[in-house]
């Protein structure tokens, strides 16, 4: 496509730096400092996509980040591959280079011809509240039929189906002055800010050139310049001042506590020489000191049958491509406008060699000095006139409008034949950040829109977003915002407008379409609809007819929509409210949020020493707190219930090998140590000998057990604590807590060990034979290393903290040695095992064997609800020790009260029936619902040892209920068990003090 | 994301600390001398005020060390944070702002 609408010369575009962009398959063609919008229009192309829900042919509406309508999916390097396409990118702001593949979006089969036009015809049923009211019946279609065929036919791009093969970066930045917008107010608020050296000043905006609206400005001046030289030499200054960041490209989209700014930085996406790798876009979190809003305004619509027919543009933004991208819209340009700074669209346009005429909503007496300078420069202007509708389907040819008289009746309809039309319903400020900062904003009724108010955070607006219009004010608010003062001597600019909701017509309202939200697809008549249904909240009308809810966030919609419910209400637009403005202000990819956090960066697997050799030998993992644990090994043809057999069965008759490596582990050192222990376990420490261990057992403050685990006593200053693995983080902060808030006085110093050692456990009969050949420094012999407790030497030349303990109820060692060794060690206990049918287990079967022993694992017998004796273990709480954390709470009233869950066994009437654990548990199942529940299953297993399931569960009174019958809920129904004592293997041959 | 400033190590962000409730609630000396409703108190009982509050909070992704804050629970300004032991600064309720756009 060649550019028939370029103009000859002019505009802020590089004629020297020709480029060209894929468009649905045809090359369009353009320059550098070009957008996408720009390129289209140069070529003529005004359909740019179909609309959300009724598939109408849109063109571009505006020429910024408030663009609703022409969204496109753009494959951003398509020569390097899929994973680099997403959608709903507005063309106005995709900035155009060589390379770039762009296609319009929600059509079939083509832009041009797409049969989901045919929901436009179909209309009078798609009203407000449609989904809500047809899609109720029957239940069962909702999620088969209802949804997906509304997911088929609502929409706008598709998402991407590949993972996103870009790199994405972020970083954190202080500043004092942190300035949104690069127009005139933020511009002179960075130079006002920036004059004192001391200062670190960030200024963001989110276009590609700064300069805001004086970018499509070429009349005003500014100091006796064009207002573009004065851009230029400010932003030349700042350049020159160390203290000063310039970011273009970069919006703030997130305004949050304490001034905690967040922005979207693209980096490589305008350029075509980007080397693979570098960033796509950059999030900055930036803390500031002062934030200055300088976030500009937009510009409202005018709600008209058909008012969004390709060729309708905002007044400003033709007069954008006009002057800044020197591309003509059109060459027929009727201007529509209610507000006075449309002229200058239609001057301008006029003097770029368009056809221009005016009809203004306004009369004569309204109007101010524009009208007689549009009269004076040969423009005809309607006054007093209305927009009846726009003629055309794919492009627009014409407007129908007629004079308005003074009782509000229409009067004789002239048809303007025209191909663009600009129209402006005057100026909504950007509110949306100040709003996000918690800010609250007022109703000015001079401006007809809300602005910032009270502020909750060291922030101030300037400029347009607070609703100052003329170049001179925007300037001086600006500097003055900056810290600062400046008197420039500026064109003075067409301001102000005459508010309008819905333009008069005497068409029947209810039968036509007069867009508010473009991108959403909703119209005057659905507002009404709403109102007249009993939706008088703005937030109510909003959610039942999606105004405002689409990704452009109602910049351009909000206040037509608002004004049009207040006008239907009769009331005073303040009283019906705004809706919360929230983040992102523009769409934001996942890609910038998550940044580096992805895949192991953003969820860490911790991996034993040893995990490299379960890998190797067909281990199976699970995810037990952020570590991966080898769950089972199976062999050939097994499942895991076969290779938990087998697993469980190898500890009982010959010798297992476990990695205990998760284990938390924390040494406490210190002259106080064992009084520190004293105070943090139920159980008594200061008698426990050195070389000596037991299982301690801790509370919280509140008396319910908290951790368990073995501790071992190295020397008369240092413990070696084990924690549960999972619990490893909060029993050292636990600890901490109490170290450094209650007892400051205590000597003693924590260490979190845990990743220092690697933790083989032995298990079985077979467990000293195995060990012993690599044993040395230490005598294994029953007498001299009975069970629980700890002796340091070495295996296999390592150095080794060996400890006599079991989870198993089998003879049992724990061998730990420094991590970096771990797998050596492993190695050789398995291979030299071999002789002795050495099995490795994994967690599964470690699961099972406790269970048979009946001993407990922290957070799944209990849940923070259960004390010492409900578990049987009284016996380890020390009567004789005054304090200790969680003692006094013991004897509290609810504590001490009969009839508290307790840990017993259960076993099932069918042997080979495995309980669900979770499962409740009731006294008779032929009881009326809801029934009484008398506790829950928390532990079950099949269990060959046992020749059957076992399980353990939580039962009211259960310690005196054993041999009595209670009934199980399972998936099908109810199963009877029996209750039991929770130990249920009877340990043969040598055990643990054998 | 919330500054806290560590008294030791200084400003840091939000998500290197936890928070540890209401400060400034000793253990009792002797737990057992206590009456069970005195004890419940103890164990379950806070204020909840709007305005300032005093907080621990603990730099666990930091220097590990527990301290005390003062944070207006309406704006989340952090008004002073000090050493654990130290007693309550005496500071007037302030909220975070600031200048206006009056």
């Amino acid at each position: 496509m060649s550019q028939p609408f370029r103009r000859p010369s002019g505009g802020r575009i590089d004629r020297s730096r020709p480029l060209a962009v894929t468009f649905n398959g045809k090359q369009l063609e353009g320059f550098a400092g070009d957008t996408v919008a720009s390129m289209l229009i140069a070529s003529g192309q005004h359909l740019a996509g179909r609309s959300f829900k009724y598939h109408r042919p849109r063109g571009i509406l505006s020429h910024g980040s408030d663009e609703p309508s022409a969204l496109l999916s753009v494959d951003w390097r398509a020569d390097r591959g899929a994973g680099y396409r997403d959608p709903n990118n507005r063309a106005s702001v995709v900035e155009a280079r060589d390379g770039l593949v762009v296609n319009t979006q929600n059509h079939w089969p083509s832009l041009e011809t797409d049969v989901g036009a045919v929901n436009d015809l179909l209309s009078p049923i798609f009203v407000a509240g449609f989904y809500y009211k047809t899609f109720m019946w029957p239940r069962k279609f909702w999620d088969r039929v209802y949804e997906p065929v509304i997911r088929k036919a609502a929409g706008l791009g598709e998402a991407p189906e590949v993972r996103d093969a870009d790199r994405y970066s972020n970083r954190h930045a202080h500043c004092d002055v942190l300035i949104v917008g690069a127009g005139p107010a933020g511009l002179a608020a960075a130079l006002a800010a920036s004059a004192d050296g001391e200062k670190r000043v960030i200024l963001a905006d989110e276009g590609f050139e700064p300069g805001g609206a004086l970018l499509n400005d070429v009349t005003s001046e500014i100091d006796g310049k064009p207002a573009m030289a004065w851009v230029a030499e400010t932003v030349a200054t700042l350049d020159a001042r160390e203290n000063v960041v310039i970011l273009p490209r970069t919006t703030a989209f997130g305004y949050y506590n304490h001034n905690h700014v967040c922005m979207v930085e693209r980096v490589s996406d305008h350029r075509a020489d980007a080397p693979e790798g570098l960033a796509r876009e950059r999030l900055w979190q930036v803390r500031a000191g002062e934030v200055v809003l300088a976030a500009g305004s937009h510009e409202r619509p005018l709600v008209f049958e058909n008012n969004d027919r390709p060729g309708i543009m905002l007044a400003e933004s033709v007069r954008a491509f006009v002057n800044r991208w020197a591309v003509l819209p059109g060459n027929e340009l009727v201007v529509v406008t209610s507000s006075a700074s449309a002229y200058r669209t239609a001057l301008d346009a006029k003097a770029a060699g368009m056809r221009v005429s005016i009809v203004d909503i306004r009369l004569d007496a309204d109007c101010g000095t524009e009208l007689s300078l549009a009269r004076d420069g040969g423009i005809t202007v309607r006054t007093g006139h209305t927009v009846i509708k726009a003629l055309g389907g794919k492009r627009v040819t014409g407007l129908v409008v007629a004079p308005i008289s003074a009782n509000g009746s229409i009067g004789e309809k002239t048809t303007l034949a025209c191909d663009c039309v600009a129209m402006s319903g005057g100026w909504t400020p950007s509110v949306h950040l100040f709003s996000q900062s918690r800010g609250k904003l007022r109703f000015d009724v001079e401006l007809d829109a809300f602005v910032p108010g009270t502020s909750a955070q060291a922030e101030r607006s300037a400029g347009a977003c607070r609703g100052v219009y003329d170049l001179s004010a925007v300037i001086a608010d600006g500097a003055k915002a900056g810290g600062g003062s400046s008197t420039p001597q500026a064109t003075v600019s067409f301001a102000g407008f005459q508010p309008v909701r819905v333009l008069p017509t005497d068409a029947d309202a209810t039968k036509i379409k007069a867009f508010i939200d473009f991108q959403n697809d909703v119209t005057a008549k659905d507002i009404k609809l709403a109102v007249r249904e009993g939706f008088e909240s703005i937030e109510h009308v909003k959610r039942y007819t999606t105004t405002g809810m689409a990704t452009d966030q109602g910049k351009t919609s909000n206040m037509n929509a608002l004004g049009l419910v207040a006008g239907i209400l009769d009331r005073p637009l303040p009283a019906v409210g705004t809706t919360t403005f929230r983040p992102p202000y523009t769409p934001v990819t996942f890609g910038a949020l998550i940044g580096p956090a992805r895949d192991e960066l953003f969820d860490p697997v911790r991996r034993t020493p040893i995990d490299p050799w379960a890998e190797k030998n067909g281990a199976v993992f699970e995810p037990v707190a952020l570590w991966r644990r080898a769950k089972y090994f199976p062999q050939a043809g097994e499942d895991m219930h076969a290779a938990v057999a087998r697993e469980t069965k190898a500890v009982r008759t010959t010798v297992g090998i476990f990695d205990a490596s998760t284990l938390g582990k924390i040494e406490v050192i210190g002259p106080d140590a064992a009084e520190f222990m004293n105070r943090i376990y139920t159980n008594a420490w200061l008698k426990l000998k050195t070389g000596g261990c037991r299982y301690g057992l801790m509370l919280r403050e509140d008396g319910f057990v908290y951790d368990d685990g073995v501790v071992a006593r190295l020397a008369e200053d240092r413990f070696h604590v084990t924690t549960t693995t999972g619990g490893a983080p909060r029993v050292m902060r636990h600890m901490e807590d109490y170290l450094q808030t209650e007892w400051p006085d205590l000597d003693v110093f924590l260490t979190s060990i845990t990743e220092q050692w690697a933790v083989i456990a032995l298990q079985g009969p077979n467990a000293r034979k195995v060990l012993e050949p690599f044993v040395s420094e230490i005598d294994l012999a029953e007498d001299a290393f009975p069970h629980m407790t700890v002796k340091t030497g070495y295996v296999c030349g390592v150095p080794c903290r060996l400890f006599r303990v079991s989870f198993t109820g089998e003879l049992g060692f724990e061998v730990n040695v420094p991590a970096d060794y771990g797998e050596a060690v492993w190695k050789t206990l398995y291979e030299k095992g071999q002789k002795h049918g050495i099995t490795p287990y994994g967690t599964e079967a470690m699961h099972v064997l406790r269970a048979e022993m009946g001993f407990i694992v922290v957070g799944q017998e209990t849940d923070g609800t259960v004390t010492a004796d409900d578990l049987g273990l009284s016996g380890l709480v020390s009567k004789v020790k005054t304090d200790f954390v969680g003692k006094r709470s013991l004897t509290r009233p609810d504590m001490v009260a009969e009839g508290r869950r307790q840990l017993v066994g259960l076993l099932t009437k069918n042997p080979d029936e495995v309980l669900d654990e979770g499962a409740q548990v009731v006294d008779d199942p032929g009881q009326p619902i809801p029934m009484k529940m008398i506790g829950h299953v928390t532990s079950s297993y099949a269990s060959s040892n046992c020749g059957r399931s076992i399980a353990m569960a939580m039962i009211d009174g259960g310690r005196t209920r054993i041999g009595e019958t209670v009934f199980v809920t399972t998936p099908a129904g109810f199963t009877e068990a029996v209750i039991s004592n929770a130990v249920f293997y009877d340990v043969k041959g040598e055990t643990v003090d054998a | 994301m919330l500054l806290i400033d560590c008294p030791y190590c200084g400003k840091r962000p939000e998500v290197e600390f936890h928070c540890g409730g209401e400060a400034h609630i000793a253990r009792p000396e002797m737990p057992t001398a206590v009456e069970d409703a005195d004890w419940g108190s103890f164990l379950y009982y806070r204020t909840n005020p709007k305005g300032l509050h005093a907080e621990r909070w603990l730099h666990g992704h930091g220097c590990g060390r527990w301290f005390n804050a003062l944070r207006d629970t309406v704006s989340d300004a952090f008004v002073a944070t000090y050493e654990m032991g130290k007693p309550r600064p005496d500071r007037d309720e302030a909220t975070a702002s600031s200048p206006s756009n009056a």
